[in-house]
């Protein structure tokens, strides 16, 4: 303190921070990178573990014995499917009912902004068939919810099979305390956000959908449920949620003690765990499982049907059964076991899951990595932009509000432009291409301030503009990291070095082609080729854009859909602050 | 408006005996069984007592033969008139198994009506609330002013009397309590006979508790004592309800024996009770396609019950000949079930809308599925402090459109002191849902506030939908039965509407819950040296420092103008 207190001292510190400013940001990226690789590395990281003690001391048994009926019931359900071309409703009505459920259905459509050529849909109409099961001498004020979406061709029927099998074997049990409401939903995602905002009356999305007629009150946890074979060779745990959101740690806890207790193989990212962390491929191996989690987390999609839970504080996750040509297999009555299992434990549950983490990543399922573990290589990418701000010369004249003000407003217009969704057009490919045609045009920007800028640009002007730049930057990546650490990791990445060095008088073509290459659209880019990579499905340059555009148009419509926030960050305010810095560059 | 009971309303075939001349000690026990919609079975045991005393006068009461002096202290000290309380674990599901006899919500729910003599009524209330608190072995001494109120309309007094000042009345509901066997044994200790002859040696806990739903009650109100009302006597009246599960997958025949129900089989009436009886609910049963009962009973009785005519047989346990040459009644019962559901005429619903942990809406929804008649409805909601009611968004819709409530009683809570209190007078249209909503902000508590298991959430309690439903009978207008036209133009007044009693589920609310554990003070502490370190670098760094000669002496001033005036520069 006393340090700060001198001014001569003062104004030392501050021209040595100045003098090795280029130094000290190369060390504070360097360690940053360094410091998220070694997250990785098996023994920096802490070994899972139940915090929750009315799920991890009591013992359960599981008895579930009815797989092959279980599957004989998916048999029969895909042939209603295909009789009637779709959910059928009056079957699943009947099926649940003769089950001993009380069965409500909801109807729901929604049309979409534009064509989603993915699953080719855009008028959505549809019907959620659930049934709750009452638990005896319970005040229906906690549930629990299996669901398993229906889906078209022949997929998932399995899945539904095995619910209505569970549901039948439930109903016979005593030991139930809280609800449990099986749900079918149609159309996956935009049935269960119909579900959803029935269930607790909210409309964020301006769907239509009719009441729901009963209800079970709060629920306490959710799984969501795929299957599409007979046998399956592992069981893949999906976790990430809309905007980033994870569930609670101890569900993946509790999904990877029942595997290893009912002896089911078990993956995270697709991704078997090894045991040999201290070699090369061991590492390699739990960094791309690591990497496969934190980009699936960036892009602030939901990954499964239960992604949309974690809105209303519900913890779930998505069960994904595979079926690889391993040796090993097991069978539907051992899954039905599995969730028997964990439904029970759930059941157990005196109140909602909290003990755990709800910030983590995994690099494989037995091992996490805490906020507290990941913050800091975040926190030095950002001491960065700190070392930026406090070495800017501390006594400036002011350069003109309006020199500074003007590229702010024009830079964010035109992110409004991006963000807007009422495109003019329908088609998915040209929303996708409006929207890479303004991003493109903003580069024309510098020119069009300029001109309508009264005089020449100071050298004080851009300094200030810088300043206001990295600030700006600071805030909008410290919020992104903490709400959805992944996000803000990769834009840190990326855009921090470009803070660092962009003045204008750096060799203008050189800059310009280094700033583009980092501007966010690059980013996302590179992000879809490295994620092919990372699920080791390499993809030549043409599917590559193809792919991109895809995941423009899809981060459009999750917007417009469940409410994702990545594309209006990116679009309002991530790019506008990448064009200051192309303002600067530029500046005359 | 009395609740209508089988007990009290029957028209028995046979000549009723001494009607007109009870005892002054009379013990009644009854149990009505009947088969549910859903395939469940429904068993409601009554058992009243009736003793023509008076508590109230200055002489004190010590001769108890058959009611309990426990209970007949209660009143006398507290000077009660009324005291209805029940005990509740489940939720009783109107739309599989129509209306109860006996409405009651989950938890607790206990509301007293004193005598107006009482001067002091909170302090009675609070005192009272323990004392019974022993009795039942309940948690009832949590009761305090946050969870009471005095509604202005709800709940009128049962009994004889006409008072009609609220101010003698509390009511109060623990939605949380959980019902077990301590509170059962002290309930049934209140009987005559125990549970070792009679009825009540059905009164298993280990088949009770294994059950859909269970309700045991105790009613204690003054009644007339002869048609003239001359002479009032004490009623109390116990009461237990259980539905029992019987459900088998793909099986539309249920079979049911009292035996597989309580274990146990009858083999003789409590020798102190003047009636005992078994009623059985035939009604959905005329050719006997639908069940058939055994041992067989030539007994029928017809009532009114809910506004519905119903059929019974009834064994009488004072008979020796019910027992058979076995001496013991095991009834047997096989029936078929269907898995629709119910549309009971009233039906009430309640749920919280919304995300997140800063505000939310309560949504309440009454049912009327009546085709043609709307009926008014009282609501009855009390909310605990800390959800803070927005009364201003209140609104009252059905189809659609605004449906302005002609009674709206509303007393705003006090930060832990009082409930919010909310009571309305709706006009419910035929054929409709009428949907309440009012939203909340969810405060946050003091730390030493929060429960010891704060992420379960908060209870808050049931809401009450009184009314008067047109009944069933009077519905029916194409007259299949036979009866003789003189009689069923013009509905009969007691028999066109009845009095129903709804409670909705109570409600859990999440509020905003510190994290209660090491990493959160791990945090809090981080913080403040964050906070205070951030502080001090902060100012540091903002502000600029500019080396200042102190300012010179006093001698050193003078000397300065004095150097002034000479034309010297100063020191």
């Amino acid at each position: 303190m006393g340090l700060l207190s001198d001014p001569n001292r003062r104004r030392a510190l501050i021209s040595l921070l100045t003098r090795l400013n280029a130094p000290i940001c190369v060390v504070c990226y360097m360690a940053g990178v360094a410091w998220f690789m070694g997250l990785a590395f098996e023994p920096f990281t802490l070994r899972t573990y139940m915090s929750e003690n009315a799920m991890g001391s009591t013992m359960v048994e599981e008895r579930f014995p009815a797989g092959e009926r279980a599957l004989a019931t998916g048999r029969e359900f895909s042939a209603h499917k295909k009789k009637v071309g779709g959910m059928p409703v009056d079957w699943l009505v009947k099926t649940m009912q003769a089950r001993g459920l009380e069965v409500f259905t909801q109807r729901f459509s929604r049309t979409l902004p534009f064509p989603d050529e993915n699953k080719e849909r855009y008028l959505v109409k549809g019907t959620n068939v659930y049934g709750i099961l009452r638990a005896p001498r319970a005040p229906r004020t906690e549930a629990l919810v299996l669901s398993a979406p229906c889906t078209p061709g022949d997929n998932n029927n399995q899945a539904v099979g095995l619910l209505l099998g569970l549901a039948q074997y439930f109903r016979n049990q005593v030991y139930w305390a809280k609800d449990i409401i099986f749900l079918v939903n149609e159309h996956d995602l935009i049935g269960m956000q119909a579900w959803l905002e029935g269930y607790h009356h909210t409309n964020t999305t301006g769907m239509d959908w009719s009441p729901l007629q009963g209800r079970g009150g709060s629920i306490q946890a959710a799984l969501s449920l795929e299957l599409s074979s007979d046998v399956i060779t592992s069981l893949d745990l999906v976790l990430e949620g809309l905007n980033g959101q994870l569930p609670n740690l101890d569900l993946a806890n509790l999904f990877y003690a029942f595997c290893q207790k009912i002896g089911v193989l078990c993956t995270i990212q697709g991704k078997l765990q090894r045991n040999d962390w201290d070699s090369v491929s061991g590492y390699s191996h739990s960094v791309q499982t690591m990497m496969l989690m934190v980009m699936k987390q960036a892009s602030g999609r939901p990954w499964g049907d239960h992604g949309l839970f974690l809105r209303y504080h519900i913890e779930a996750a998505t069960i994904k059964g595979i079926n690889s040509f391993r040796q090993y297999k097991s069978d539907t009555t051992t899954i039905g076991r599995l969730l028997e299992g964990m439904y029970r434990k759930l059941n157990n549950l005196l109140e909602r899951l909290h003990q755990s983490y709800f910030f983590y990543l995994m690099p494989s399922l037995s091992h996490f990595v805490s906020i507290g573990y990941y913050m800091p290589a975040f926190g030095l990418l950002a001491v960065i932009l700190l070392t930026l701000i406090k070495s800017a010369p501390s006594q400036m004249s002011s350069p003109g509000v309006l020199s500074v003000l003007t590229p702010l407003v024009i830079s964010h217009l035109t992110g409004v432009e991006v963000a807007v969704e009422h495109f003019p057009v329908s088609e998915t490919e040209a929303v996708v291409l409006t929207a890479i045609a303004i991003y493109t045009a903003g580069l024309a920007l510098p020119h069009n301030t300029h001109r309508l800028l009264s005089g020449e640009g100071t050298e004080q002007g851009w300094k200030v503009l810088k300043l206001v730049a990295v600030l700006y930057l600071a805030v909008l990546l410290g919020c992104t990291a903490l709400i959805n650490f992944s996000l803000g990791f990769i834009l840190a990445l990326t855009l921090v070095p470009v803070a660092a060095f962009v003045t204008p008088h750096v060799p203008k073509i050189l800059s310009a082609f280094i700033l583009v290459i980092l501007s966010p659209a690059c980013t996302l880019l590179f992000s879809v080729f490295f994620f092919q990579e990372l699920q080791e499905m390499p993809v030549s340059f043409i599917d590559g854009w193809m792919l991109f555009l895809s995941v423009i148009s899809q981060g459009i419509l999750d917007h417009s859909l469940y409410g994702s926030l990545v594309y209006p960050l990116i679009a309002l305010l991530v790019y506008p602050c990448w064009l200051l810095f192309w303002n600067i560059l530029f500046w005359k | 408006m009395a609740i209508t009971m089988p007990l009290s309303s029957i028209i028995h075939k046979q000549p009723q005996k001494q009607r007109d001349k009870w005892p002054s000690n009379d013990f009644q026990e009854e149990l009505v069984i009947r088969p549910l919609h859903s395939g469940d079975i429904y068993a409601s045991f009554q058992f009243r007592t009736l003793w023509e005393t008076d508590f109230m006068r200055g002489n004190k009461v010590s001769h108890y033969r058959l009611f309990p002096k426990s209970l007949g202290q209660v009143i006398s000290k507290f000077s009660v008139r009324e005291l209805h309380i029940s005990f509740t674990q489940g939720y009783w599901r109107t739309m599989q198994w129509g209306q109860p006899f006996l409405p009651s919500p989950p938890g607790a729910e206990l509301w007293v009506w004193f005598q107006d003599s009482v001067t002091d009524v909170d302090g009675t209330w609070k005192e009272l609330t323990n004392v019974l608190s022993g009795i039942f072995c309940a948690s009832l001494n949590f009761i305090d002013s946050t969870n009471t109120v005095q509604p202005s309309a709800s709940f009128k007094p049962l009994g004889i009397g006409n008072v009609t000042d609220h101010s003698f009345l509390r009511y109060a509901t623990l939605p949380r309590e959980i019902v077990c066997t301590e509170n059962l044994t002290p309930w049934k200790k209140l009987l005559p006979c125990g549970s070792k002859a009679g009825l009540a040696v059905l009164l298993k806990s280990e088949k009770l508790f294994h059950s859909s739903f269970h309700s045991q009650a105790v009613h204690i109100r003054p009644v007339c004592q002869d048609w003239q009302c001359k002479t009032t006597s004490w009623e109390l009246r116990q009461t237990l309800n259980v539905v029992f599960d019987l459900h088998t997958p793909g099986q539309g025949k249920r079979e049911w024996s009292l035996f597989k129900m309580f274990s146990r089989t009858l083999t003789e009436a409590c020798p102190l009770a003047s009636s005992s009886k078994i009623y059985i609910d035939i009604t959905d049963n005329p050719q006997g396609e639908q069940f058939e009962v055994s041992p067989a009973t030539p007994l029928l009785s017809q009532a009114m019950v809910l506004g519905d005519r119903r059929t019974f047989s009834v064994y009488d346990l004072t008979q020796q000949i019910t027992f058979g040459t076995v001496r013991s009644l095991n009834l047997l019962i096989r029936w078929k079930s269907s898995e629709d559901m119910l549309r009971p005429l009233l039906h009430g619903e309640r749920y919280v809308a919304g995300y997140g942990l800063q505000t939310g809406e309560i949504h309440t929804l009454m049912y009327n599925n009546h085709p043609y008649r709307s009926f008014p409805v009282l609501l009855l909601d009390s909310v605990p402090w800390y959800l803070r009611l927005y009364i201003h968004t209140l609104t009252v819709a059905s189809k659609g459109k605004d449906n302005k409530p002609s009674y709206i009683h509303y007393q705003p809570s006090k930060d832990r002191v009082r409930p919010h209190l909310l009571e309305m007078l709706v006009q419910l249209p035929p054929n409709s849902v009428t949907e309440v909503t009012v939203q909340f902000e969810r405060a946050l508590l003091k730390w030493t506030e929060y429960t010891p298991d704060p992420n379960h959430g908060f209870y808050v309690g049931s809401s009450v939908i009184s009314s008067l439903v047109p009944s069933i009978v009077a519905m029916d207008t194409n007259s299949t039965r036979e009866q003789p036209l003189f009689s069923s133009f013009f509905p009969c007044k007691e028999e066109s509407s009845y009095f129903v009693r709804v409670y909705t589920e109570p409600l859990l609310v999440n509020l905003p819950t510190p994290d209660f554990s090491m990493p959160y003070n791990v945090i809090c502490l981080t913080c403040t040296v964050v906070a205070v370190g951030y502080g001090s670098l902060y100012n540091l760094l903002t502000r600029s420092f500019q080396i200042d000669e102190p300012s010179p002496g006093l001698a050193k001033r003078i000397a300065n103008i004095i150097r002034k005036m000479r034309g010297v520069p100063p020191l």
